[in-house]
């Protein structure tokens, strides 16, 4: 789907990015701000010329600096949503929707209409209305719109809910999701909220100062080195793939199968089969060398230290292996010390079910995403 | 006169801006002191340039004359020529001004849009500039209406032909029994000079209540 290479030097800046994603999905670029994340999405829609690049997305070439290939960016069916949504305030919002919808063709989207993204997105009471009339929320709805009906063959999201408060994000948000899982359209998410990857990303790329560091599956990368870096000591914790197999209507709570392990987490509406993702926060899982009796914790899970790694100067994180994937707890020096961690070591993970909470999914094609009720 | 001044200056005048406000031209400092000239020249002055060049002797004026038989010289056309220069810095002004008012990020989503550069041009950089470029146009023309000192210059006074409003005004103050005539041009100068500024503010306000600043 995506294949990019761009080297782009500047006095005070060096860009030196590859992505090389090929399953559908949405990859997420995910760094602190100012780390070039930006500016890599400009060069892949063709709206800043980097010295040398190859962008290829599903199979066409549109730049090849090494073979003189360049695409002009009014020609390469990029749909870019900017973080400022970037509306035309002399246009309504039906008119902003038709401008990239009218150059290119009157297609449709997928299978759907232009009344159905319309309905999609739910801006049918918004049509007529200019886009100083509107909100936040629906000014990126709005964009979002617009930037699908030109027939993209992918979308380009900057940091699409930055610029928004919590309350407007949690209402964009399920629109991405269901854009996510009912349309093919592989998407380019940049980011620099990791909750946001963990909802929405199926493939994860980290950048930092202008480098893509590494990239792979959400779960391999939120045990990456790198990672704890970017987002702290507070928001790192494994992410865990795994499937509903008993969800209790009467509770809310689902227990969800992850390799030999099976979790008790809140997931609502949660049916069986469905996919689910799992985020355990380092600092919320706590170890246990033997079995503890009469606790609150639904989960209890066995395993043994892989490797422990100095975190700060009094903490450690320590990756313990349940049975396939790997969990991470962050521990004191102190405790690490007086329990004798060492990787091999026998240890139980405890988590409590009510500082996980999920998110309602309906599609199994991608993994839906539980995240710990703290992060 | 001065609306055909306007008319004529007004494609110059979007090229000029636009070079001064987006392109990195090397020549862009001298081209801004040339556009700004007339401004701070003595009006005779650059109704005496205009003799100089467009004169039928003057190196533009001499080949217009033989090529296509067009006199600017103490004609109407020439008049309309000397208005649309001395109006010209404030027309590029407002242009300069209204072109740097748009978000060139809009330009960009036109493009990933697929909206090639006239497209955009049109439909995006256009629409959200036309207020300012009205506005500055009906300041040049309620200013144009004004010109004397490069027009008596370079068109002469002559009746029905290159004669305007403020050199039949001082035409009839020169003229024994001519005060009422006088007075009369006056009412109608201030009446079209309050006009168009009046036309100008309504102008901008309507745009800014459109695009909601």
């Amino acid at each position: 789907m995506f294949k990019v290479r761009v080297r782009l030097e500047r006095e005070d800046f060096v860009l030196d990015a590859l992505i090389e994603q090929q399953e559908p999905g949405v990859v997420a670029l995910f760094g602190r701000s100012g780390c070039g994340k930006t500016t890599l999405l400009n060069v892949i829609a063709g709206l800043l010329k980097a010295q040398q690049s190859y962008v290829e997305i599903d199979g066409t070439v549109l730049e090849d600096s090494a073979h003189g290939v360049y695409v002009r960016s009014e020609q390469r069916r990029v749909g870019y949503v900017f973080q400022d949504a970037r509306l035309f305030p002399h246009l309504d919002v039906a008119a902003n929707l038709k401008y990239g919808w009218r150059r290119a063709g009157q297609r449709t989207v997928g299978s759907l209409s232009f009344e159905e993204v319309v309905q999609l997105l739910g801006l049918e009471g918004l049509l007529r209305r200019r886009p100083h009339q509107l909100s936040g929320g629906e000014r990126q709805r709005v964009a979002l719109g617009r930037a699908l009906l030109s027939h993209p063959r992918v979308l380009l999201l900057d940091e699409p809910l930055a610029s928004l408060d919590a309350a407007r994000r949690d209402e964009v948000l399920p629109y991405l999701e269901r854009l996510r899982d009912e349309l093919a359209i592989p998407m380019l998410y940049v980011s620099h909220q990791f909750d946001e990857v963990l909802r929405l990303a199926t493939h994860v790329v980290l950048m930092q100062e202008g480098r893509t560091v590494t990239q792979g599956a959400l779960d391999t990368i939120s045990l990456h080195p790198a990672l704890r870096a970017i987002v702290g000591p507070d928001a790192v914790g494994a992410v865990l793939n795994g499937r509903v197999e008993l969800a209790d209507g009467s509770t809310g709570l689902a227990a969800v199968r992850v390799g030999e392990n099976v979790l008790h987490v809140a997931v609502p509406a949660a049916r069986p089969g469905a996919h689910v993702r799992v985020q355990l926060l380092a600092r919320d899982v706590i170890l246990a060398t033997v079995r503890p009796e009469g606790l609150s914790v639904r989960n209890v899970l066995s395993g043994s230290v892989a490797r422990i790694v100095e975190d700060d100067s009094d903490t450690d994180l320590v990756y313990v292996d349940i049975g396939g994937p790997l969990v991470l707890a962050r521990v004191t020096r102190a405790a690490s010390l007086s329990l004798a961690l060492r990787p091999g070591a026998p240890v139980w993970v405890l988590v409590k079910s009510v500082s996980i909470r999920g998110h309602a999914y309906v599609t199994e094609a991608a993994p839906p995403v539980v995240t710990t009720g703290s992060a | 006169m001065a609306l055909r001044s306007v008319l004529w200056s007004l494609p110059f005048a979007m090229l000029v801006a636009w070079l001064l406000a987006r392109s990195r031209l090397r020549g862009r400092m001298l081209l801004d002191v040339l556009v700004h000239l007339p401004l701070v020249l003595p009006p005779v002055v650059v109704g005496y340039l205009l003799l100089v060049v467009f004169g039928t002797q003057g190196v533009l004026g001499g080949w217009l004359l033989e090529r296509f038989g067009i006199q600017l010289v103490f004609t109407s056309a020439g008049a309309a020529l000397a208005t649309a220069v001395m109006s010209f810095p404030l027309v590029v002004r407002a242009i300069r001004l209204s072109l740097e008012a748009v978000d060139p990020g809009l330009e960009e989503a036109a493009r990933t849009l697929g909206a090639g550069p006239w497209d955009r041009f049109f439909t995006v950089t256009l629409p959200l500039m036309l207020p300012g470029v009205l506005a500055g146009s009906v300041v040049a023309f309620a200013a144009g209406l004004g010109q004397f000192g490069a027009v008596i210059t370079f068109a002469a006074n002559i009746p029905g032909e290159t004669r305007t409003l403020p050199l039949a005004l001082y035409t009839a103050l020169q003229t024994p029994g001519g005060e009422a005539l006088a007075a009369r041009l006056a009412a109608i100068s201030i009446a079209l000079g309050l006009l168009g500024l009046a036309a100008a503010e309504l102008l901008m306000r309507r745009a800014r209540s459109l695009l909601g600043r």
